[in-house]
């Protein structure tokens, strides 16, 4: 690979769809929480590497004033060629299974318009958030720019300082035992998305009880 | 796109009415556009007076409370748990809502899109009534629990009902009209003369474009806001609300509830730019629907033979059935055919004693005890009657007893002819034991008090809730003056009839399951009768008792007034009241279905949903046989 620290960087010519999607999120304004688009998603990877292993599956939700639309949700499925055969009794996507795929740069551009500025929450979002930065990356694209949220640590925040276990590491199991919430269809993105929620509607009452959180409230740590 | 999400939604949908009844696409298409909302404990989803929202709303967990604010007081007419709709006003009126609904718990509630609803579930007459039913219930009568009979609504599909439904409504043809001209005192002269309680005011062409009812006249002219020279212009209430004749019942009451009126006017075509051919009040709407008790009292009270007695006996069980799919409040339905019941026997009485050689030697008065006693009787069930006859000369005794034997059994025999089963314990007038002279009852009475036990307890529950059917009120009374003047002095009965009252533990047992009774054929069957009603029915005796109050024994009013004699209670108390007369009305459908007494369910035959609401009508069970066992010392004994 040739180096040139020295060289004016070139700026890479951005496709349209990313041009939107940046629009959004610079056009951006801060607003209550009540009227914040937060969306919830979570994806099904062929396993644990960022660099190795494939989204399979997108699963995402949109969540405004306490209440799930559910004509605003997001659900695709990813033709991919890395496989591994030992996840999929984990989330059931078949190499040639039944369901329509489409390719990994659709999936891109639906997804990136489907999540404009919003505030993009997960359960352990870090690892989602970079499955999608990889896809960006292999496009040419710059990484996502959206605000984050991570129900485990909006978790542990919710919880009285004096059960708060810092180190402690709370599973998408652990908080559906904890927070009352059924676990059925666990381990389909669309599935855990709406499961994470549920989760988040929950912690965010929680949080909220005095009724005057601020986004940033929830941003800092 | 797949929607995974919208699949759940519509999985749990379809388990529930109004949905139950639509394919399972178009759920999934409802589905799609649901809004799922998360509650916290005590967050109001929309409160009395607000704007109607876009939605009407579906439990998916938790519970809602519906509650009316007034003043200074609020009541709760509901809970919401799951699978209950609620929200309904905006499907059908386009007022602000009259209700307030907060979560009773933290709930997660479906919002169903009215747009998408309608055009999805577009003119589907099954999905009509049960919405309109589910809504009248809950709002048209908010002042008392009533509504709380809806608990169970009938889901149930039944043809023949649909069938009527679907009927054409008979509508009164030549209806009384006028024309703008006539004054309100012609008018009303006219009204007056025909015995009819409108008139259609038409215009030249014979359109009808408003009507005078009486309540106009009341409002209007009585009131003297309006003189009675007055056109009648003035007064009518306009436009009318116009149909066509070949009307559906359903349609007609549809109409009717939107529109908030009572009269709809038929026209040739339907709309108000064609000729009045007649009228539609909400009595001819009643009276389409089945059988009319006025006709069926009327025809017991000409009957001439046992045998004709039951043929409309009969009738009155098709009118209960009736009564029951058109989800009338419960006691309304229970003082009808407890009046059925009380003219059948009064009837058979009258035809007994005319089957005598000679006329009764003394006064005496006919008692029905237990459920008819309560007056809670509404499918056939076994007799329990019993007679008291005034006090004779020791030397006439034996024969007036004779006398009384003889009548008693010309009645049971009847009664049993028109369908009536024998009491398998013989607690009949026609038993020398249950068919005695005021001094031998009070006797009886006392001594059942004084020397209590357990057989003493059976027998005296069964006749506390005693009902003078036929003859002299005055011995009951008498008698009942004589049995409250002995319990004031010994309270052991007391006892006795709490250890009866908590006796069978209430069904919500420590895991919330069902306790069923598991002994031989009974497996996996529930006694609605032992577990539920009962427990209930002695309760309320016993407190009543408790506050020498006589004269009351329908078990629901007997909580009603232990709710008013005690305001610290009184939660308690309207559950309990509202309780039985949903269990009531339960065991009754169950036996109309299963063509039995409906006092045995089989667990299976339930639905998820109908368990979840029997179990709602378990708690107040518990929580009266813990005051009982407070209140008379009962921990020891049981």
């Amino acid at each position: 690979m040739k180096l040139n620290w020295f060289s004016k960087k070139e700026k890479p010519v951005l496709p349209s769809y990313y041009l939107e999607y940046e629009a959004s999120i610079l056009q951006n304004k801060e607003l209550p929480i009540k009227e914040t688009r937060f969306i919830v998603f979570d994806t099904e990877t062929t396993g644990f590497s960022r660099r190795d292993d494939r989204v399979l599956s997108i699963g995402a939700i949109s969540l405004i004033d306490n209440a799930i639309n559910v004509n605003d949700v997001f659900e695709v499925y990813v033709l991919q060629k890395v496989f591994t055969a030992e996840t999929v009794p984990i989330h059931g996507i078949l190499k040639e299974g039944r369901i329509e795929k489409i390719t990994e740069l659709t999936a891109l551009k639906l997804f990136l318009n489907y999540i404009q500025d919003a505030v993009l929450v997960g359960h352990h979002v870090g690892f989602d958030i970079d499955m999608m930065n990889e896809i960006l990356k292999r496009n040419n694209l710059p990484k996502l720019q959206n605000k984050t949220l991570d129900t485990g640590t909006l978790y542990k925040k919710s919880k009285h300082t004096v059960y708060q276990e810092k180190d402690k590491h709370y599973s998408l199991d652990n908080l559906c035992d904890e927070l009352n919430i059924s676990k059925s269809d666990r381990h389909t993105a669309s599935g855990d998305a709406y499961i994470t929620a549920i989760a988040f509607l929950k912690i965010l009452s929680r949080l909220n009880k005095n009724d005057d959180l601020k986004l940033k409230d929830l941003l800092l740590d | 796109m797949k929607n995974s999400i919208a699949e759940r939604v519509s999985d749990f949908l379809k388990n529930y009415p109004p949905f139950n009844l639509l394919t399972n696409k178009k759920i999934l298409e409802i589905s799609t556009e649901v809004k799922v909302i998360y509650l916290e404990k005590g967050k109001v989803l929309f409160n009395q007076n607000d704007k109607i929202h876009k939605y009407f709303y579906i439990v998916r967990n938790g519970g809602i409370s519906l509650s009316k604010k007034s003043e200074n007081d609020k009541t709760l007419i509901d809970i919401c748990d799951g699978g209950d709709i609620f929200g309904l006003r905006p499907l059908i009126s386009k007022e602000n809502y009259l209700l307030d609904a907060t979560a009773n718990e933290e709930s997660i509630v479906f919002g169903i899109p009215i747009e998408v609803f309608e055009a999805v579930s577009e003119k589907n007459l099954k999905i009509n009534k049960y919405l309109i039913t589910s809504f009248a219930s809950k709002s048209f009568d908010p002042y008392t629990n009533e509504q709380s009979s809806n608990v169970f609504t009938d889901y149930i599909e039944k043809n023949n009902l649909v069938d009527s439904n679907l009927n054409s409504v008979k509508y009164t043809k030549k209806p009384l009209s006028c024309t703008v001209k006539w004054t309100v005192k012609e008018a009303a002269i006219k009204m007056s003369n025909r015995k009819i309680g409108c008139i259609i005011v038409v215009n030249d062409a014979c359109y009808p474009i408003g009507i005078i009812t009486n309540s106009d006249l009341k409002n209007k002219i009585a009131t003297g806001l309006f003189s009675i020279d007055t056109s009648v212009q003035e007064i009518m209430s306009t436009p009318v609300i116009t149909q066509s004749k070949n009307l559906t019942i359903l349609d007609a009451q549809l109409q009717m509830i939107k529109h908030k009126v009572g009269h709809l006017c038929i026209t040739t075509d339907g709309t108000s730019n064609s000729k009045l051919i007649g009228i539609l009040t909400n009595h001819d709407v009643l009276a389409s629907l089945g059988n009319n008790p006025t006709v069926i009292l009327k025809e017991i009270k000409r009957a001439k033979k046992t045998k004709e007695i039951r043929k409309i006996r009969n009738k009155a069980n098709l009118l209960l059935k009736s009564y029951l799919e058109q989800n009338i409040p419960l006691s309304h339905i229970s003082k009808i055919i407890s009046e059925i019941n009380d003219s059948v026997t009064i009837r058979i009485i009258e035809l007994s004693l005319k089957k005598m050689d000679s006329p009764p030697p003394v006064k005496f008065s006919w008692l029905a005890i237990g459920s008819q006693g309560r007056k809670e009787q509404l499918l056939y069930t076994d007799q329990d009657n019993a007679l008291i006859f005034e006090d004779t000369d020791a030397a006439d005794y034996l024969k007036t007893k004779k006398y009384f034997l003889k009548l008693a059994s010309h009645i049971t025999k009847s009664l049993h002819k028109v369908g009536y089963e024998y009491c398998p314990a013989e607690m009949m007038a026609s038993n020398p034991e249950w068919c005695m002279s005021l001094s031998e009852w009070k006797n009886k009475f006392n001594d059942w008090i004084i020397n209590v036990d357990d057989k003493a307890i059976l027998l005296s529950s069964i006749f506390f809730d005693y009902n003078t059917v036929y003859g002299e009120v005055n011995l009951a009374k008498e008698l009942s003056k004589s049995i409250f003047e002995t319990l004031n002095e010994r309270t052991l009965i007391y006892t006795f009839l709490g250890k009866e009252a908590i006796a069978s533990p209430s069904p919500l047992g420590f895991f919330k399951q069902f306790l069923v009774e598991n002994n031989g054929d009974r497996k996996d069957s529930f006694n609605i009768k032992k577990r539920a009603l009962m427990p209930l029915i002695n309760a309320a005796r016993l407190l009543i008792l408790s506050k020498n109050v006589s004269e009351i024994n329908n078990t629901s009013q007997r909580f009603e007034k232990l709710a008013e004699l005690e305001p610290q209670n009184k939660e308690l108390y309207q559950s309990c009241a509202y309780a039985f007369k949903a269990l009531l009305k339960f065991k009754t459908k169950q036996g109309i279905l299963n063509n039995d007494s409906g006092k045995i369910i089989l667990l299976e035959s339930l639905t998820k949903e109908e368990k979840l609401k029997l179990k709602r009508c378990f708690k107040p069970i518990r929580e009266i046989q813990e005051l009982l066992s407070n209140r008379f010392n009962l921990k020891n004994i049981r």
